[in-house]
């Protein structure tokens, strides 16, 4: 091989499909048919996986902190709702998207306040947008409905063929299906060289700008992104759930998310996804044991990870399907912890 | 003879500290021009405001003839200036390949592609396999740069400038820190730019300079102190004094 095609195989190294992506997604698919009475909860998780996917963009890729990205799963919840409540779009795919487009006008907008700090700065501007926003939502309480919420929202069927069932079916595999489409752009996008000058960015910005990087526009560019991502999970919200209340702005929503991605990790796309189901595993988990300190056990894992490091923890718990592929397969492991983990 | 780079009554202060003082410099097309002084004379601060990290309190700053002064660090890179830096400046968590690859990209105007995937245009690939190369670094190209040894690093710091084919290129200090053994490969790789590239070297390490330069502007306190040839240099008894020390210089 000569080395220039050599470059370009190596190059594409991390773009290529795994076999463990494909039996994640599978998994994943195959949950949908497995547990048909869980459709609320697994419903849940795919839109915090979205959400946290979304954070991800920019935080494990860009490097951009923000404890305020309620901000946007909050525009685009009541967008969706109240093109719902009052009829102004009706079919819901083409709402989801018109309030994800909402969020990411706020995305661009905000985006200039938060490329100018540092992490202390951007931590504080992201999350006195969300503050300011969810005080503007109980100040229009007219248009919001207040600290009531918006209610009676009443879901068309999608694409007008499919409607939503009340067990939440619909809900599912529409949410998985939003959820792989966004996957699958974002997973194009971070492995383009736009992709690789945010990471550039994130490791050295002084360095990016000196190969000629023009590191605002690009971290303007992801914000907006990212900031559309939010706006659809939390529209996914709204549609799957029927309601849209001031708490899409809390600050524990934004919060909980830098939870996950610690959890799960960041800046391999599957951080948010694996971070959403353990982090409500393990919520469910603590709330039936202990109903009133199931805090005090997330907290406690919380700091088990940050000490022990996600890596370590990975290996000990991949060692032994790597095993296994090794036996089997005579390679070398397939699932493999993610380089940028650290 | 025409001019590549030049300044013109640059003057930068930090606070009431004039860093660089009414600096005037001509960097002639094509030359190997090197810039010496002593620890704390400034040097790094001139470089920093040729590429635009500091701007200047006043004087101008003409890249090929034209006022860049105002202009953004990843503008005057596109516009053919490329630096390196006296400590490392990479991206300690992405390989050699990408770190050339984005460099490439950049360059050529992929760096906003957003759709496809990195390696799959054949013109930067052949790039970056040219340059890994070049710099010794084909081998290594997949590893983590914060794992490589330090002289590696110090190629891939080069080869990243290089990289945006500069037509003037900022050498600070390209031997810094590099043990020994490691040290000739660097000389090799400076040595044999093209001629058609302007260099600009800040360094400490006399030999390399002496070797390498083919004039030499002294900075003393920010200030010019004196600027010619290698040899009148060496031979000017203040640069002796301040400078060199009192012992005489080899040429």
């Amino acid at each position: 091989m000569s080395a220039s095609s050599d470059v370009g195989y190596h190059a594409q190294r991390q773009a290529r499909w795994h076999y463990g992506e494909a039996a994640f997604w599978l998994i994943v698919l195959a949950c949908g048919f497995a547990f048909p009475t869980r459709y609320l909860i697994m419903t849940d998780i795919l839109r915090l996986a979205l959400f946290a996917m979304s954070l991800d963009l920019i935080l494990g890729y860009a490097g951009i902190v923000s404890l305020g990205h309620a901000a946007f799963f909050g525009v685009g919840a009541y967008a969706a709702g109240l093109l719902a409540l009052h009829g102004i779009i009706n079919e819901p795919v083409l709402a989801l998207v018109v309030a994800g487009l909402a969020a990411m006008v706020l995305g661009f907008a905000t985006s200039f306040l938060v490329i100018r700090g540092v992490d202390l700065t951007r931590l504080m501007v992201t999350l006195g947008i969300a503050l300011l926003l969810e005080a503007l939502a109980e100040r229009f309480s007219n248009i919001t409905g207040g600290t009531d919420g918006l209610q009676g929202i009443e879901m068309q069927p999608i694409f007008g063929e499919v409607p939503f069932d009340m067990f939440g079916k619909t809900g599912f595999f529409y949410s998985l299906a939003v959820l792989f489409l966004l996957f699958l752009f974002a997973r194009r996008v971070v492995h383009s060289p736009f992709g690789l000058s945010l990471r550039a960015i994130k490791n050295n910005p002084l360095r990016a700008a000196a190969i000629g990087i023009p590191v605002n526009r690009r971290l303007i560019a992801i914000y907006t992104l990212a900031a559309f991502y939010a706006g659809i999970a939390g529209a996914l919200f709204a549609q799957t759930t029927a309601i849209a209340s001031l708490d899409v702005f809390a600050f524990e929503r934004s919060a909980d998310l830098m939870l996950v991605l610690v959890i799960g990790g960041t800046g391999y796309l599957y951080g948010g996804l694996v971070g959403a189901v353990l982090f409500r595993l393990l919520q469910e988990l603590f709330s039936t044991i202990t109903p009133q300190y199931w805090q005090f056990w997330i907290g406690l894992v919380l700091v088990v990870i940050v000490l022990v490091g996600r890596q370590r923890l990975h290996r000990w718990m991949l060692y032994v399907p790597n095993l296994v592929i090794r036996q089997i397969a005579g390679r070398k492991a397939v699932v493999a912890v993610p380089e940028s983990d650290t | 003879m025409t001019i590549a780079l030049e300044t013109q009554n640059l003057e930068k202060q930090f606070g009431g500290l004039r860093v660089t003082r009414d600096l005037s410099l001509k960097i002639e097309q094509g030359a190997r021009h090197a810039l010496i002084g002593p620890n704390g004379a400034g040097k790094t601060t001139v470089i920093n405001q040729l590429t635009g990290v500091l701007k200047p309190n006043s004087g101008r700053i003409l890249l090929e003839g034209q006022d860049i002064t105002d202009l953004a660090v990843h503008k005057r890179v596109l516009r053919g200036l490329s630096r390196t830096f006296q400590i490392n400046q990479l991206y300690p968590d992405l390989t050699p390949l990408e770190t050339i690859g984005l460099a490439v990209s950049e360059r050529l105007g992929h760096g906003g592609d957003w759709w496809r995937r990195m390696g799959t245009r054949n013109d930067v690939n052949d790039e970056i396999a040219d340059l890994l190369t070049r710099f010794h670094l084909l081998d290594a190209m997949n590893e983590q740069t914060v794992t490589l040894p330090y002289g590696k690093q110090r190629l891939l710091e080069i080869a990243v400038a290089i990289a945006g084919k500069p037509r003037v290129l900022l050498l600070d200090e390209p031997a810094a820190g590099v043990p020994e053994s490691e040290r000739h490969d660097i000389l090799a790789v400076v040595g044999s730019l093209p001629r058609d590239v302007t260099v600009l070297l800040i360094e400490h390490d006399m030999d390399l300079v002496f070797s390498f330069a083919d004039r030499i502007s002294v900075l003393v306190s920010g200030a010019l102190l004196t600027e010619g040839p290698p040899e009148q240099v060496a031979r000017d008894p203040q640069v002796k004094a301040v400078y060199l020390g009192e012992e005489p210089v080899n040429v």
